[in-house]
């Protein structure tokens, strides 16, 4: 009983789609548009993670050591450094190693050189580079940097500088744009879901407002709230299903365009970004599309139903 | 069968049912007569239970529809075929589907739905009819149609709400005719009109409304 119940606003809800001819069209129109709004958030919010991303890894605070210090002491710290939840990783560069790299940045400037030469020992000390999980995090590592539990190892500094305290300024700015851009992307994001459902929703409403009359037939030859209900449901469902469709088919030509044109401006291949997770977004579209779809159905219906 | 117990229905600005008695019995041809706004719909939509009463009882048997629950509402209304005056046929749907919806309403598998459908089309001459949407089919069609629809169910009552309204002298009465067959297979039926000349032409129980009022019942008169 309950099958054929089922079968039946199935079939109902093709049969009303199929018959209700440009309504129904104009209903998938709606949710396309609002399909495409989530699919350019998400894409955007992709751009946003990528260039965010980008700066982050751009951020490290380095730390000096004095040339006296031993390595076993510096291994320590760094060993020390790692177990921190802050810190994402910590690479060693020791004195000569330094002291190579200085030579190579400053190939082309004799006189720094030969002043190295002239001095004949190494003048420059190890040193480590910490990056953190979150930029916002660099103070805490800095504070751990001064605080004694870091240097439990010796009595005595070994730390010659560390250059966060030069670069505090411009981490805290980066780490504030970082933020505000989230944040940002988050509003703008919340209110265009926002907008497209309400939109969605009274476009739905509308195209059920049309067969109030209808409903109230429905039930007053004896039909169960179900089975008027569930076949604009499916009608829901439809509209949904064949949005999703259009939208991820409308994106797939207008990705290939951004990734062969806009590749070097935004610096992230939005193609290939749109394929890699073609069956993340197209999951996210049909649920939200079936959803969008469902609810509004339901909650347009309910109004008409209990007379 | 249905009986009315002091009801009033009061809306805010107009009284369109005023103390009004009355019982119907199993079997009867009712008909309820009086100008519009005499409360002849009022009185037909509180058997359905689609407006309540203000004051006064109104049972089905022994069902008080004023305390009626949701689920129970859609069982009582099984119970009853409704034909109104505008039709009111499902637009996207075939006469077919129109009658097989009701059907479907109460639970009738395809098979049956399949043997019964044909058949009450027969019965009202529309058989030549059965693809076609109600926008295809004149209005005495369409009103056979939703007497079809009425009655696929063997309701235990047809309430014809002004059923002729729209109609000709000719479908007028072929109309009355149906619903007097309908009768005389044992279906209680309660026709409302304002047109005298079909009371005359059925000859059976009339109830006279004026201003939400009975003004006359031909069955105590007897």
């Amino acid at each position: 009983m309950a099958f054929i119940s089922f079968k039946r606003i199935i079939k109902g809800g093709f049969l009303n789609f199929k018959r209700s001819g440009l309504v129904s069209w104009a209903a998938v129109l709606v949710v396309t548009v609002t399909l495409c709004v989530i699919t350019i958030i998400i894409l955007l919010q992709a751009v946003l993670h990528f260039s965010l991303n980008q700066i982050k890894d751009k951020v490290d605070v380095a730390i000096y050591f004095t040339t006296s210090a031993s390595e076993d002491k510096i291994l320590s710290l760094k060993s020390s450094l790692e177990k921190l939840p802050e810190v994402a990783t910590v690479s060693y560069t020791n004195a000569d190693e330094a002291l190579k790299i200085f030579r190579d940045r400053h190939s082309n400037d004799y006189p720094t050189i030969q002043a190295l030469d002239e001095i004949g020992t190494n003048p420059l000390g190890a040193y480590l580079n910490v990056k953190a999980k979150e930029v916002s995090q660099y103070e805490s590592i800095a504070n751990f940097l001064k605080s004694d539990d870091a240097l439990v190892i010796g009595s005595v500094s070994i730390i010659d500088k560390v250059n966060y305290y030069q670069n505090k300024s411009v981490i805290d700015k980066l780490n504030s744009i970082i933020s505000g851009a989230q944040k940002l992307g988050f509003l703008v994001t919340l209110l265009f879901v926002i907008l497209s459902i309400i939109i969605t929703f009274n476009t739905i409403r509308l195209t059920i407002f049309i067969s109030k009359e209808e409903i109230g037939v429905m039930r007053l030859v004896g039909a169960s709230k179900m089975h008027v209900r569930g076949p604009f449901m499916i009608e829901g469902v439809i509209y949904g299903f064949i949005a999703t469709l259009i939208t991820v088919i409308l994106f797939w030509p207008a990705m290939a365009w951004f990734g062969a044109k806009m590749t070097d401006f935004l610096g992230i291949n939005m193609y290939d970004y749109y394929i890699s997770n073609f069956f993340q977004i197209l999951i996210i579209l049909l649920l939200s599309g079936v959803g969008l779809g469902i609810i509004s159905s339901f909650l347009a219906v309910r109004k008409y139903l209990n007379k | 069968m249905i009986y009315f117990n002091n009801v009033s229905k009061i809306y805010k600005d107009a009284t369109a049912l005023d103390d009004v008695t009355f019982a119907i019995e199993t079997g009867e041809f009712v008909s309820v007569v009086g100008h519009s706004g005499a409360g002849k719909t009022t009185l037909t939509k509180m058997i359905l239970a689609e407006e309540m009463p203000s004051l006064g009882t109104v049972f089905f048997e022994s069902i008080n529809v004023n305390e009626i629950k949701n689920k129970d509402l859609t069982k009582l209304r099984r119970r009853i075929g409704i034909v109104f005056q505008d039709y009111r046929l499902l637009s996207n749907k075939t006469a077919y589907e129109n009658i097989a919806f009701a059907m479907e309403a109460v639970g009738k598998t395809e098979e049956e739905i399949a043997s019964d459908v044909p058949h009450v089309l027969e019965l009202v001459d529309l058989s030549h009819r059965i693809c076609h949407f109600p926008n295809q089919m004149s209005g005495g069609e369409q009103q056979r149609l939703a007497i079809a629809r009425a009655i696929i169910n063997q309701p235990e009552l047809i309430i014809a709400d002004e059923p002729t309204g729209n109609l000709d002298p000719v479908n007028t009465s072929e109309i009355v005719q149906i619903l007097k067959k309908i009768n005389d297979l044992g279906t209680t039926v309660i026709l409302t009109t304002h047109n005298r000349g079909v009371v005359e032409s059925i000859g059976k129980r009339v109830i006279t409304m004026e201003n939400g009022k009975i003004i006359r019942d031909s069955k105590h008169k007897k």
